[in-house]
């Protein structure tokens, strides 16, 4: 059981890298990667999101939305599945909104370091991504717990190694058309390929 | 409102202040979706259609909306019109719908809508919302049409499914560079646009935080070069 569990974290941490692999939550990527603070406390934010509201997703899912969930209700028939992206999407808003209240009141250095980050969040695709890729892969819910963490590591990895190469970047003589975003595209199409070497692992 | 400014909402986006070359809005979508290209003109329609209707509706009601909730309005919104596109899709063309998998949904979060919301919908008239949308739409189709085309083409030697490069595996004479099949391709490609358009819009150019100093005991390269 443990294994299958690890072997979920690992899959979706290194292959399918939900940042290189899938591309999802570009453009946060792309624009807060200049410094690794900033880069870090992004990412943290993404790790505990993920890990909050995929697994909510995931009972909404299986308890309302799928064909037949509604059986206990007395309502064998009734198929919600169409409201789906609304009810993912309205669920990851409050979440963000309730935990920068919570921190705000109860972890208030945590808040501050993460500051305007965290309601950028709710319009990261990488967070509606990750549900929907759990949607898609009909995943139980202890198997959705391990996949919004690994979502969510996978993610902040990839954000922290692309800051720290971009800080490395400052040093270099790049041609004038390339400064700032063309170089980052490339990098990051390169860094995407190395990952793609991850891809013939199967666990 | 005059004619020009409804020209000139649609026309700008376009080139010069492009969502995904400049404004770096909305790339999640244009990498994963453009390897082959019927599914990306499916994609850029859905995503024109639902920028442009959710700037008008946002923009009809803009004076009712508060803005401590006008996120969640916003996305509330927006999420219907992906629904509706969502549906339709599966619907008429299921095979596409199924390749395009999650990135319809996540039209929702595609930072072009809720950018544009936001930036132009919340201020403007209507009218005027809606060309905006729609310039912005088709800005980031032309992206990701070129892309598309220069994947596919040279990727698979096809175009819309139909044979442009005779393969070396059907008997022909192009062998089919496969890297651009694979999605990463599609950064390199969009870096090299960025720099292709920068080349000419000078003012796009980012300047560089930090300048090179020369070396104080540099050698002079040209000298060793003569030595040798």
């Amino acid at each position: 059981m443990l294994e299958h569990y690890l072997s979920i974290f690992v899959t979706t941490v290194f292959i399918e890298n939900i940042a290189l692999s899938v591309f999802l939550g570009m453009c946060t990527f792309i624009a807060i990667s200049k410094k690794i603070d900033a880069a870090f406390g992004l990412g943290v934010a993404v790790i505990v999101v993920c890990l909050i509201t995929v697994p909510l997703n995931n009972f909404i899912y299986n308890s309302i939305l799928k064909e037949g969930a509604l059986a206990w209700a007395g309502l064998p028939d009734v198929n919600l599945e169409f409201v789906g992206l609304i009810s993912y999407i309205g669920v990851i808003a409050a979440a963000v909104q309730i935990l920068e209240m919570f921190l705000d009141r109860f972890v208030p250095a945590l808040y501050n370091a993460l500051g305007v980050f965290l309601p950028l969040i709710t319009v990261n695709c990488a967070i509606l991504g990750a549900t929907l890729f759990m949607v898609e892969k009909d995943l139980k819910f202890g198997e959705s717990v391990v996949y919004g963490l690994g979502a969510g590591v996978g993610w902040a990895m990839a954000i922290v190694v692309l800051a720290g190469i971009r800080e490395k970047l400052k040093y270099s003589d790049i041609p004038e058309g390339l400064q700032g975003l063309g170089i980052t595209f490339l990098i990051v199409g390169l860094m995407s390929f190395g990952f793609m070497s991850f891809g013939g692992i199967s666990l | 409102m005059t004619v020009k400014q409804y020209k000139d909402v649609i026309i700008t986006p376009l080139i010069k202040e492009n969502p995904i070359t400049l404004q770096i809005l909305g790339i999640c979508s244009a990498l994963a979706v453009t390897s082959s290209l019927s599914v990306t003109l499916v994609m850029c329609v859905a995503l024109t259609c639902v920028v442009s209707f959710s700037n008008l509706f946002i923009s009809i009601i803009r004076n009712y909306i508060p803005t401590s909730v006008r996120i969640i309005v916003q996305m509330t919104i927006i999420a219907s019109l992906v629904i509706v596109v969502d549906e339709l899709l599966k619907a008429y063309d299921y095979e596409t719908s199924k390749k395009l998998s999650v990135f319809v949904g996540l039209i929702i979060t595609n930072c072009i809508v809720m950018g544009r919301a936001e930036a132009f919908a919340m201020k403007e008239k209507p009218l005027i919302s809606f060309m905006d949308g729609l310039g912005n739409g088709l800005g980031y189709s032309i992206i990701l049409i070129a892309v598309a085309t220069v994947r596919e083409l040279f990727g698979a030697g096809t175009l819309l499914g139909y044979e442009i490069l005779p393969l070396v595996s059907n008997g022909g004479w192009y062998p089919a560079n496969n890297l651009l099949l694979l999605p990463p391709s599609s950064f390199i490609l969009i870096g090299f646009m960025i720099w292709g358009i920068r080349t000419f819009q000078k003012d796009q150019v980012e300047p560089n935080d930090f300048k090179l100093q020369k070396h104080a005991n540099a050698p002079d390269l040209t000298k060793r070069e003569s030595n040798a």
